[in-house]
């Protein structure tokens, strides 16, 4: 370990380790960093630019459903041929940005954006360890997502535009290059960046897992862990089991394209000429698909759902309610989430009795998610509610969460979802629930976040307009949309004029562009109040939040490494707030029972007699025995 | 329109005069010093606007539900589609309940518990009777609709009828291809897609004598009235979904599964006409699953008509044997005789005599 900077001034006591250390260069610092906190803000950087590039996306399409008859050819500079003579936009091109769009958005901002950025930066500095169990993995883990990155933004620019067949590239469009341009190379290269990106998350989240087992710091017991790392653990365990399964979807998915064989097609003319696979079956695909695609969906939710417990409880200056309840809860959703995939497959023509047993299924992840929702809110009660933006952000995923939930319930009952079934009533109900959701999370992780990221805060008022700009917004973009997905208008249509079903609700259409462009405008303060205040923003102190977590002992800029001298020792869980009898309202985890007699409970004073087997074990610094 | 647009400004208009107040709120507390225990900026503003944005949403919400009603699809014009309707709007409104409550309290317990400076907030970490009590009582709801729910989805996948009327949709980029089982002998013949080719579009495998009287038609599926209608889905190329909103029916059409549906329209295109006041109407048939460049525009007409018009039209349409006589070539020899009763006479005698012609193919099922 040669990167331990500003911990050698520290070690007051054990001078024997402290052999000259060089400064690492620029090289080493910033780029292939193997320190967490840095790779934590590569994947956010990484993030916001994927997210900047994927909203943009949403809004050309927007523009083109809400305005069929607009000129696109100001887009000319941007787009080129897929802008035609006339100004219209390529209805291949379409596909191609709705597929970029959520591929962008689930994989690349929200799974990696929010789980990569704050997995990385929450874990060690929660758990009280100087770093990641491996942090060559944990640089590996982000050049792979780097490398996916490239390809994926490559295929944007080449000659047959980037994959077309939907986010989910269902077999056999996406198998057969024939069938639509966005299938050749296009496809090649998504294929190609997904199978890196999986790499990219394995090691990341085998990582995770192994830190927050075995690198706890002193008394840091499971029961005391805060939510944020529960989630991610929660989260990490997903992605491990879920992700090789999308994995071997793709590896089988490209041998159907490159070498001939047939899992995913069989029977199939096109162009003029039977092809001769035989046997293979579609559906095969999208039961590979969903055995990761819905476990995804909580791998996005649930870093969101961790975060916000967090934020919750600080600004409501109150412990969070039900800790075990909610442990369970995320264990249960986490559960449940592997055995509902079919619900996305209720119309494939696959055994009605299937069907029922997912419906069944899907419909009890309701339970542990109410249970969620209530202990939000019973956190919020007779609290002393501090509005930082952070706060706000959580508050409104709570809000968004339920009502993105809540149709949820309509769609997973497959009698229901024959009608809705890939309508903009779906768009909606995802689009709420883990879409905007989860860019809650992000935004509420970032706000509240920023001072140990960066040392400095982040513009309050700044960031109170853009939490009521971007809620408001979504809830404009996202209402109104549920009633033409009643209305059956299907999902992923150019135009919506070919139809006489579909011939109505133009206003609404527009309405809902409208809202969209501007909640987009709106995250560019969002965009100017982070990077002005990533180099201007007012110093931060050390608690700007007056939390109880383990980071907020570290110090303001902390070195690779986190804590000078000893790693903090724990001896109570993170949600000592408003404790009876204590001066503050805030008691931190690495604050002894033995020195806040005045607050303690019955029980806790018993635990006065563990502290001192507390503070004499030092199973896990690194940096202490190692060299 | 309008209304749309001023309420768009509305929000704006208060958006803005929140903005400056915040700003003014702003200017003023700069020439305050920062003391551990003053107010955190902006929160008594932040603490409004949830009380603000509640009443506001409310209002919206309520306001665009009821204008968006008209444009919502008539009632479900077949049996188990108006069943599916009312579970839905069941559904939505036991859901409303929560919806409701959650935010409210959501909004309102913020505004209520801001920061004041000198109060504590409860020490309040848990109560088993409460969780016990919000576990159960959602799943008990949950129960419910997953009861009503399943009741319906069993009927509706049940298996058809006997009597029901058998038509065949094929999927391909990008239109629909209906086959019927024919006049005489009301069965659909084997298909193989080996054996598809420019005129044969869906495969008919013309060894299989129950598809002498089969006809296909690519732009308009005539179904009758009150009768269970079965619909046997099949995809050419890549996956389409058949979905016919009205009816409240969608089924994927998957290339080499076939999959069903089976509904009972009861609701003639005619009844429709004159029940919405548009003599334009009709139904359509749309797909559903993203299926390439043509995908927004893969529209079939669906005719609705009673049992009389229904034989009617299905004894006018020209069988495919009729169409393409050329295709007589592929029925083997031991049935020729009866695929002959289905060729108009002029047409038989040099389409016996033509070899298999450009159609490429074996007629020997790989199936």
């Amino acid at each position: 370990m040669s990167a331990i900077e500003g911990l050698e001034t520290a070690h007051h006591h054990d001078t024997e380790h402290e052999h000259h250390h060089e400064a690492p260069n620029f090289w080493q610092k910033y780029i292939f960093s193997e320190d967490h906190k840095v790779i934590a803000k590569q994947y956010l950087i990484t993030g916001i630019l994927w997210a900047v590039i994927g909203i943009s996306m949403s809004i050309v399409f927007r523009i083109q459903l809400g305005f069929q008859d607009a000129n696109l050819s100001w887009l000319k500079p941007v787009l080129g041929g897929w802008i035609s003579d006339s100004g219209k936009l390529d209805p291949n091109f379409y596909l191609a940005l709705v597929t970029m769009h959520g591929t962008i958005m689930v994989f690349f901002v929200l799974t990696a954006g929010l789980s990569g950025t704050f997995s990385n930066f929450l874990i060690p500095l929660q758990i009280g360890a100087r770093d990641m169990a491996s942090g060559f993995m944990n640089m590996l883990s982000y050049w792979f997502f780097f490398l996916a990155s490239v390809i994926m933004f490559a295929s944007l620019f080449i000659q047959t535009g980037p994959a077309a067949g939907g986010w989910v590239i269902y077999p056999p469009l996406s198998a057969l290059p024939q069938a639509h341009p966005g299938s050749g190379l296009g496809m090649t290269l998504w294929l190609a960046s997904m199978a890196f990106f999986i790499v990219s998350q394995l090691l990341g989240g085998i990582n995770y897992i192994t830190t927050v087992i075995n690198l706890r710091t002193r008394g840091m017991s499971f029961d005391r862990l805060p939510l944020t790392i529960w989630a991610f653990l929660i989260t990490a365990v997903l992605g491990l089991i879920s992700f090789p399964v999308l994995l071997s979807s793709v590896l089988l998915l490209i041998f159907d394209r490159h070498f001939g064989t047939s899992f995913y097609l069989s029977d199939i003319y096109i162009n003029g000429e039977a092809l001769p696979n035989v046997g293979g079956s579609p559906i095969l695909f999208q039961h590979l698909f969903w055995f990761l695609g819905h476990p995804e969906v909580y791998i996005v939710l649930l870093p969101g759902l961790g975060i916000t417990s967090e934020i919750i409880a600080t600004n409501s200056r109150k412990p969070i309610f039900g800790y075990r309840a909610m442990i369970a809860s995320m264990l249960g959703i986490a559960f449940l989430a592997f055995i509902v995939w079919a619900h996305h497959m209720f119309v494939t023509g696959m055994n009605p009795f299937l069907g029922s047993v997912f419906m069944f299924l899907t419909l009890i992840i309701a339970v542990p998610s109410a249970v969620k929702g209530f202990n939000y809110i019973t956190t919020l009660w007779r609290g002393n509610i501090v509005f930082t933006p952070g706060m706000l952000f959580s508050i409104g995923l709570v809000s968004l969460f339920v009502s993105g939930g809540l149709t949820g319930i309509i769609l997973g009952n497959s009698a229901l979802d024959i009608q809705l079934h890939d309508t903009y009533f779906v768009v909606a109900h995802f689009h709420l629930v883990m879409g905007a959701a989860s860019a809650f999370g992000l935004f509420a992780g970032v706000y509240h976040w920023f001072p140990k990221m960066f040392g400095r805060m982040m513009n309050n008022t700044l960031g109170q307009i853009h939490f009521w700009l971007t809620f408001v917004g979504i809830y404009l973009v996202f209402i109104p949309m549920h009633y033409v997905g009643i209305a059956g208008f299907p999902r992923r249509y150019y135009q919506f004029t070919s139809y006489d079903f579909t011939n109505k609700f133009m206003d609404m259409n527009m309405f809902i562009s409208i809202a969209a462009i501007f909640t987009f405008v709106a995250q560019f303060i969002f965009l100017w109040n982070f990077f002005y205040s990533i180099f201007k923003g007012r110093k931060a102190p050390q608690n700007p939040w007056r939390s109880n977590t383990l980071e907020w002992t570290a110090p303001v800029n902390p070195g690779h490494g986190n804590w000078e001298g000893e790693l903090p020792a724990v001896y109570r869980w993170s949600y000592d707030y408003s404790k009876p009898g204590a001066k503050e309202d805030f008691i931190p985890q690495n604050i002894p029972y033995s020195q806040t007699l005045e607050s303690n409970f019955p029980h806790e004073n018993e635990l006065i007699a563990t502290e001192k087997a507390i503070e004499s074990q030092n199973f896990n610094d690194q940096f202490k025995n190692a060299h | 329109m309008y209304i749309i647009i001023a309420l768009v400004a509305l929000v704006f208009l208060v958006l803005t005069g929140v903005v400056v107040a915040r700003l003014q709120n702003v200017l003023k507390s700069v020439n305050k010093t920062d003391s551990a225990d003053a107010a955190p900026s902006g929160n008594k503003i932040n603490g409004a606007m949830f009380i603000v944005v509640l009443i506001i949403g409310a209002i919206a919400i309520t306001w665009s539900y009821l204008h968006s009603r008209e444009y919502f699809l008539p009632a479900a014009s077949s049996i188990h589609g108006r069943r599916v309707d009312d579970l839905f709007w069941f559904s939505m409104g036991i859901l409303t309940i929560p919806f409701i409550i959650v935010n409210f309290l959501i909004f309102f317990f913020s505004w209520k518990y801001q920061y004041k400076k000198d109060h504590r907030a409860s020490f309040y970490p848990d109560n088993h009777r409460l969780e016990l009590i919000w576990t159960i009582v959602p799943a008990i709801v949950m129960a419910m609709l997953v009861f009503t729910g399943w009741k319906a989805w069993s009927d509706i996948t049940s298996d058809a009828p006997r009597d029901a009327e058998v038509i065949e949709i094929t999927g391909k980029q990008f239109n629909w291809i209906v086959r019927y089982a024919g006049v005489s002998d009301n069965k659909l013949g084997d298909y193989n897609y080996k054996l598809i080719d420019p005129q044969n579009e869906v495969g008919i495998d013309l060894s299989d004598e129950n598809s002498f009287d089969d006809f296909t038609n690519p732009s308009e599926m005539h179904i009758p009235v009150n009768r269970p209608v079965l619909l046997k889905i099949r995809a050419r190329d890549v996956l389409h979904s058949v979905f016919i909103p009205h009816m409240r029916v969608k089924m994927d059409a998957v290339p080499g599964l076939p999959t069903k549906f089976w509904f009972v329209p009861d609701k003639t295109t005619a009844e429709m006409r004159s029940e919405t006041n548009n003599p334009n109407f009709d139904y359509e048939i749309a797909c559903t699953e993203v299926c390439g460049q043509g995908h927004f525009s893969m529209k079939m007409r669906l005719i609705v008509e009673d049992e009389a018009s229904y034989k009617k039209w299905c004894s006018e349409q020209a069988t495919f044997l009729q169409t393409y006589p050329e295709y007589l070539a592929k029925v083997p020899e031991s049935l020729k005789a009866k695929a002959m009763k289905y060729i108009p006479a002029e047409a038989a005698a040099p389409a016996d005599s033509s070899s298999t012609g450009g159609a490429a193919g074996s007629s020997t099922s790989l199936r």
